[in-house]
């Protein structure tokens, strides 16, 4: 999640939700997301809420992170219940970080055991791990497994060592294939993660990368335009010249070819920066953020959402595990948006997704935008037909764009 | 040394003989304001002791107010052998739009001090403003200022100045407005050498207006001299060129205080107030006399103001245009040089075309309506106004590229300028090489002194209104100086450019140029806007182009990426509140056609060198 929490109105203490977040929410499914905020190295390019090891102590400490994590999974159950929602059981579970798997695995194992043994889960769930090649051994994959995590999704990033300096990234290439190899072994689900326009990273680096991941045979890929986030190691480095500039021209090539490469393995799109091998290997967590489900995010900075009720926690680890120490809602602020606001949200997100967008969602200006867009190439004239806004190639890399002209008002 | 006068006379009763009218024709940093001041405090008008608190301050109101309390005219009295002498200093405006202004301000006077600084010697305006004293046959004092600087040549400026009026240099006085050094010497020598004014006492009244300004709890407050006979508080006077009647509620003298009085008598120079709330009604150059008793003819040499520079102006935000229009409502009360008219562009929305009497007339407003009203304005590239003959005789004038006829031409005609240039002789050849770049012809060179040229040359108005004054600050390290006067019209193989943005016209960036320079335009404006205009998403030509023949082209290539890679759970905020700003910043976009256009980009595309530095010509 980024450095910045938005602006939003205060959160009360006990974590209590207004009537509008229960509406429906029968209908919704519920996920659940973990956030571990600890890396071994913070990497030059990421803005995300994290700590090295010998950054914190206390209750924020790793060794009593799960503990704290498993505090605010009790919270969540009471305040849910309080607000007069309904029980649900998880249909999705993720632990992101940060590097989840810098904890020992036995810790993410306990707080999905403290999860499921609060919420209950749905059969054939999915619970799925970020994890670095570094920080995983056959041991630690089999045991994520046999507690229920059914995913992992490996921080690859790139096969060139020149492209995973300038990252930071510390692991060597050559081990991503022996752990996607015993993630298949435990039984897991494997997905990796590329980044694409890296400072120095020529067309053909990234086209050996993809080479190098397909040939892994991954159930799904994610691929990222490197994203240069304000206050970020990278983000001083452009700006005293140490590293060229990125370039949307070269990001665009970059995107061209990796949907070309990925499908042709027989992958699909189905996110703007997501493919997978078939649709039932899609990340169900993810879409459920795209489609307007609930979810409760643990950990400090982690996001939150309930029947159109988003919050956010406090940052620090410090601050949060002091919060939840003494049984006060970690929330930091809040917002309850209006039906117009999240018609808006379901606009922006749902235009990124494969399956497209209902046009019925846009008011009578956007509808008459939709001509132009097909006009222009950036929208498929027969799912258009059909109703339903689906992206093409240029259109899915100029998403944005599309979305304002589609929200004209 | 002349004591100060120890019974002032008084106004309405003063003999015409010992009224001396005069003004200072100085450059705008030649210590005028300084000598002024001294001059005031030496003949007993301001009190040693209140200068400071007294007028240096009002000096402040003046330009927290602009110009429109300042003393346009100042009676002091000062005695020599005896006799108390009342003098007039009449003040004349400092910039070089205003030539007409200033011909009439001299035209008020006897005699005119010359002011000149002793470091540098005499500029083009001060130059062309002596030129117009001598036509008008006033006596004129030489007078080197600031001689207590390090840097002060006498010498060599007198001998320059000497050689300018005819005389000798030892006759050249010099003073120190800031020491107050020779300033005595001065009021003597104003009194000694100025001839006193002549008219007829017993003819019907008539009085020359040599300003006029609005204050906002006077109303217009007129400024004049009276020729012949008088003027009395209560009588009707009637304004000869219009022919508008009014009651004179207040008349006086200025001293600095305004001071009523029974009267104005021949040569005496004072203010009239009417009551009325427009400069308009009480023009520079007209003549005022009695409605009982008027006079048959008028003074000669009045004329209309009459404006040379047209620009469209455009508020940033469209909602300010009725603030626009308000503001440009009061401009107009104290601006009687100012013309407009409402104007439509399709790619700056509603605006106005207003007309002014030179470029820094333009500049000079355009400042005051941002600061005085708030605006942000675009102003489209100055124009001057073209006769079109169509081959069908009919007869167009053009002041906005876009009224440029699109029918068949007969002939086009644009308007002239004698331009002076002073400047050292070593940037001769690149004044000229200038000047022949701007369709010049030259007139003539003089030297000033051994190393100082004045250089005339007649060049179109068009060619000057951009950003010659720059060029030719840059072209002689800021020595050259430039003064210009209207000077007929010329006809030119002009023709009109237009741009357009994929195939849509952009009426603010047409131009009306001399077709051997329509090419470098199109080139300019094309390759200015690919670097303004953001990437779109899709491919956007820019093209340059007489008719429908294309000058020149460029093209801003199509943008491709436009999305944020990554957007779980904690970046919807985020991106939401990304997207409620992208599009408040399409709301700012003009559109053209279906081009957005970022204001910035109009306003850097029209904004020229020129407006960047605020010249004082």
């Amino acid at each position: 999640m980024p450095s910045v929490l938005p602006l939003g109105d205060p959160a009360p203490s006990d974590g209590l939700l207004p009537q509008q977040a229960a509406d429906g929410a029968a209908e919704r499914a519920f996920g659940l997301y973990v956030h571990i905020p600890f890396c071994a190295v913070r990497c030059g390019y990421c803005d995300f809420n994290t700590y090295t090891a010998t950054e914190l102590g206390g209750g924020a400490s790793q060794d009593a992170y799960a503990s704290t994590a498993i505090s605010e999974v009790e919270f969540a159950a009471r305040a849910l219940e309080q607000s007069g929602l309904p029980a649900r059981k998880l249909r999705t579970v993720f632990f992101g970080g940060g590097t989840p798997t810098l904890l020992p695995a036995e810790d993410l194992a306990r707080i999905l055991r403290a999860a499921i043994d609060t919420w209950g889960i749905e059969p054939g769930a999915e619970v799925t791990t970020e994890a670095n090649p570094d920080s995983v051994t056959p041991e630690s994959l089999q045991l994520l497994a046999d507690a229920g995590f059914t995913r992992v999704s490996f921080g690859m990033q790139s096969a060139v060592p020149h492209v995973l300096k300038v990252l930071d990234r510390t692991h060597t290439p050559s081990r991503v294939p022996q752990v996607v190899k015993w993630a298949r072994e435990a039984g897991l689900a494997v997905s990796l993660d590329l980044i694409y326009g890296t400072p120095g990273e020529s067309i053909d680096d990234w086209r050996f990368s993809l080479e190098t991941a397909l040939s892994y045979g991954p159930d799904h890929i994610s691929a990222y335009a490197l994203i240069i986030e304000d206050g970020t190691k990278l983000a001083a480095q452009i700006r005293r010249g140490e590293v060229p500039e990125i370039d949307d021209d070269d990001h665009a090539d970059k995107y061209e070819l990796a949907d070309r490469m990925i499908s042709d393995a027989g992958l699909h799109w189905y996110e703007v920066s997501n493919w997978s091998a078939t649709p039932e290997q899609a990340c169900r967590h993810n879409l459920a953020y795209w489609r307007g489900d609930d979810w409760w995010g643990i950990g400090p900075g982690a996001h939150s959402h309930v029947g159109g009720v988003r919050w956010w926690n406090v940052k620090h680890p410090t601050a949060y595990a002091g919060r939840l120490g003494s049984g006060v809602s970690p929330a930091a602020g809040r917002e309850t948006l209006d039906a117009e606001t999240r018609r808006v949200e379901r606009v922006m997100l749902e235009a990124r997704l494969a399956s497209g967008l209902a046009v019925s969602t846009l008011s009578d200006d956007g509808r008459h935008a939709v001509a132009g867009l097909i006009a222009d190439g950036l929208v498929v004239p027969a799912d258009a037909f059909r109703g339903r806004l689906v992206l093409t190639l240029k259109g899915r890399l100029l998403a944005d764009a599309v979305v304002r002209r589609i929200l004209p008002d | 040394m002349s004591p100060m006068a120890r019974t002032a006379p008084v106004p309405a009763a003063t003999d015409p003989a010992i009224i001396r009218n005069f003004c200072i024709i100085a450059h705008i940093d030649h210590g005028k304001s300084t000598l002024a001041d001294r001059m005031l405090q030496y003949t007993g008008v301001v009190q040693s002791r209140d200068m400071k608190a007294q007028y240096l301050d009002r000096m402040d109101i003046e330009r927290e107010r602009g110009i429109t309390i300042k003393s346009q005219a100042v009676r002091m009295p000062w005695d020599v052998d005896g006799v108390s002498y009342a003098l007039n200093m009449i003040d004349t405006p400092g910039h070089v739009d205003f030539t007409y202004e200033v011909s009439r301000s001299l035209a008020a006077c006897e005699g005119a001090v010359l002011l000149v600084d002793a470091a540098q010697g005499i500029e083009a305006q001060t130059l062309a403003n002596l030129y117009l004293a001598m036509e008008n046959n006033l006596t004129i004092i030489p007078v080197l200022n600031k001689i207590d600087l390090p840097a002060a040549q006498p010498e060599k400026y007198a001998v320059e100045l000497a050689s300018l009026i005819g005389g000798d240099p030892d006759d050249v006085l010099r003073v120190s407005g800031k020491t107050g050094m020779g300033v005595e010497v001065l009021l003597d020598k104003i009194v000694r050498d100025l001839p006193a004014p002549v008219g007829d006492p017993d003819a019907p009244a008539r009085a020359m207006i040599f300003d006029s300004v609005y204050d906002t709890y006077r109303g217009v407050v007129t400024y004049v001299r009276v020729v012949d006979g008088m003027l009395h508080p209560r009588e009707r006077i009637q304004m000869m060129s219009t022919r508008a009647t009014h009651e004179l509620l207040e008349i006086g003298v200025s001293s600095p205080e305004p001071t009523p009085s029974k009267g104005l008598g021949v040569g005496e120079v004072g203010y009239l107030i009417t009551g009325v709330k427009d400069v308009r009604l009480s023009k520079v150059g007209d003549t005022v006399t009695n409605l009982a008793k008027p006079a048959a003819d008028s003074l000669p040499g009045y004329a209309d103001a009459k404006p040379m520079v047209f620009s469209g102006l455009y508020p940033l935000d469209g909602t300010d245009y009725p603030v626009l229009r308000d503001a440009l409502e009061k401009l107009m009360l104290n601006d009687a040089a100012l013309v407009y008219e409402p104007e439509t562009s399709a790619a700056l929305g509603f605006g106005f075309r207003v007309g002014f009497l030179g470029l820094l007339h333009l500049e000079i407003t355009r400042e005051r309506l941002e600061r005085e009203y708030n605006l942000d304005l675009i102003s489209t590239a100055p124009n001057v106004e073209y006769e079109v003959t169509l081959e069908d005789k009919k007869v167009v004038h053009v002041t906005n590229p876009s009224e440029y006829p699109s029918g068949k031409i007969a002939e086009v005609r644009e308007p002239m300028v004698s331009a002076t240039i002073l400047a050292p002789n070593e940037f001769v050849g690149a004044i000229m090489e200038l000047c022949q770049s701007r369709r010049g012809v030259m007139g003539g060179m003089d030297y000033l002194s051994e190393d100082r040229v004045e250089i005339r040359y007649r060049l179109p108005l068009a060619e000057i209104v951009f950003d010659f004054f720059d060029i030719l600050k840059s072209k002689t390290r800021g020595y050259g100086s430039l003064d210009w006067k209207a000077d007929g019209e010329q006809v030119a193989d002009l023709v009109k450019v237009d741009i357009m943005l994929q195939g849509e016209q952009v009426d603010a960036f047409s131009a009306i140029t001399h077709r051997d320079k329509a090419y470098a335009y199109g080139v300019m404006m094309t390759g200015k806007l690919r670097e303004l205009i953001p990437r779109q998403q899709f491919e956007v030509p820019i093209q340059a182009a007489i008719g429908s023949r294309i000058i020149a082209r460029e093209s801003i290539r199509a943008i491709r990426k436009d999305v944020l890679a990554k957007c779980y759970g904690g970046d919807i905020s985020r991106k939401r509140k990304l997207l409620e700003k992208q599009k408040e910043g399409k709301k700012r976009m003009k559109m053209v056609g279906r081009v957005e256009v970022p204001q910035e980009a109009f306003i850097a595309a029209l904004t020229t060198e020129e407006s960047k530095d605020k010249a004082k010509k």
